[in-house]
């Protein structure tokens, strides 16, 4: 992404018309960021993936932490069609996002969320390399969802709760871990699969079953 | 099902080494140890520490009465009390170390204790 900025006279104009004569303009130019359809798509991935987050944010969790991970179904599949930058970008966007979304911005939940993204995307860093003739998005998002509650669990335990007794609970996220990890994956797999996918439409198709 | 077409070859390694994993931490973390000992608490002293190997009926003296601890195949419960509430009869029988049944009211607690001291909420 490039910064510049432009004069927009175009606009300006347009609002002296029907702001009347007399009114002056109060910004002759504005900040326009130079973006690329790269960027607009990877923001509408985002979004999407944000989306899907503010759901979840709605749905009961018997436990703090055990959460579907919707948004990572995103990920998965931005990660296989554009790759690892992409998805990272995807990622982070949705988390800082998130955190602002859902008031959690720079408080505990949002460095656990950052801290989970950050893993799961260094597991995908060296999971993406696997052989895609035998491993696919399955594979791909159960190394994610591990290293996403392993990085979470040390976060916690490093910084919130320094206690053993954290061991306790450890099982139960690892059970959720492979329960999530493998449906995410298959939806992932499933959209990635289908026939109708084409990258104009993707996101009506992730929104609406294609 | 059409979801599983999906699935490769090595996802299914993968989910079955996920498996695997999550097996073995349960087993790891969750087993509380084989327990050797009940240690027997009243009014926050110790009354007695007593081997799990030698089945017996324990009398223990409270404010409110007579507790009585039951030691059986290596289990240990709390066989009657004078609480009102009778939650720590309820308990049933504790089995692995760090398993703890407290009768509040008469003050009387009974602990099982193995090789390591395992943690819980009490001991934080």
């Amino acid at each position: 992404m490039t910064a510049s900025i432009i004069e927009s006279q175009d606009r300006g104009s347009r609002i002296e018309e029907r702001g009347g004569p007399a009114a002056p303009l109060l910004t002759q130019s504005s900040i326009r960021l130079q973006t690329t359809a790269e960027d607009h798509h990877l923001a509408r991935m985002a979004a999407l993936a944000l989306g899907l987050t503010v759901l979840e944010a709605a749905i009961p969790s018997p436990l703090p932490g055990v959460k579907p991970g919707l948004a990572n179904i995103v990920t998965l599949i931005v990660l296989a069609r554009y790759g690892w930058r992409a998805a990272a970008w995807v990622s982070l966007l949705r988390v800082v996002a998130g955190g602002l979304l859902l008031g959690s911005f720079m408080a505990p939940g949002f460095f656990l969320s950052l801290s989970g993204a950050l893993w799961s995307l260094a597991a995908l860093a060296v999971s993406q390399h696997l052989p895609q003739r035998w491993f696919g998005a399955v594979t791909h998002s159960i190394f994610a969802a591990f290293a996403h509650i392993g990085g979470q669990l040390l976060l916690v335990y490093f910084w919130l709760i320094p206690h053993v007794g954290l061991l306790y609970l450890v099982p139960i996220f690892a059970a959720a871990a492979l329960l999530f990890g493998t449906v995410n994956g298959l939806i992932a797999a499933h959209f990635l699969d289908s026939k109708i996918y084409h990258r104009d439409t993707e996101e009506s198709c992730l929104i609406s079953t294609c | 099902m059409p979801y599983l077409n999906h699935i490769k070859l090595g996802d299914w390694a993968v989910m079955l080494c996920g498996a695997l994993f999550t097996i073995w931490l349960t087993v790891t973390l969750w087993q509380g140890g084989i327990a050797d000992k009940a240690v027997i608490r009243s009014g926050g002293k110790i009354f007695s520490e007593v081997p799990l190997s030698r089945n017996q009926l324990i009398e223990v003296p409270g404010p409110l009465g007579i507790t009585r601890i039951a030691i059986h195949n290596l289990q240990a419960r709390i066989a009657s009390d004078p609480s009102p509430r009778q939650y720590c009869v309820r308990q049933g029988w504790l089995k692995q170390a760090g398993e703890i049944a407290v009768c509040l009211p008469n003050q009387v607690s009974v602990e099982l204790s193995g090789g390591r001291k395992r943690y819980d909420s009490l001991n934080y």
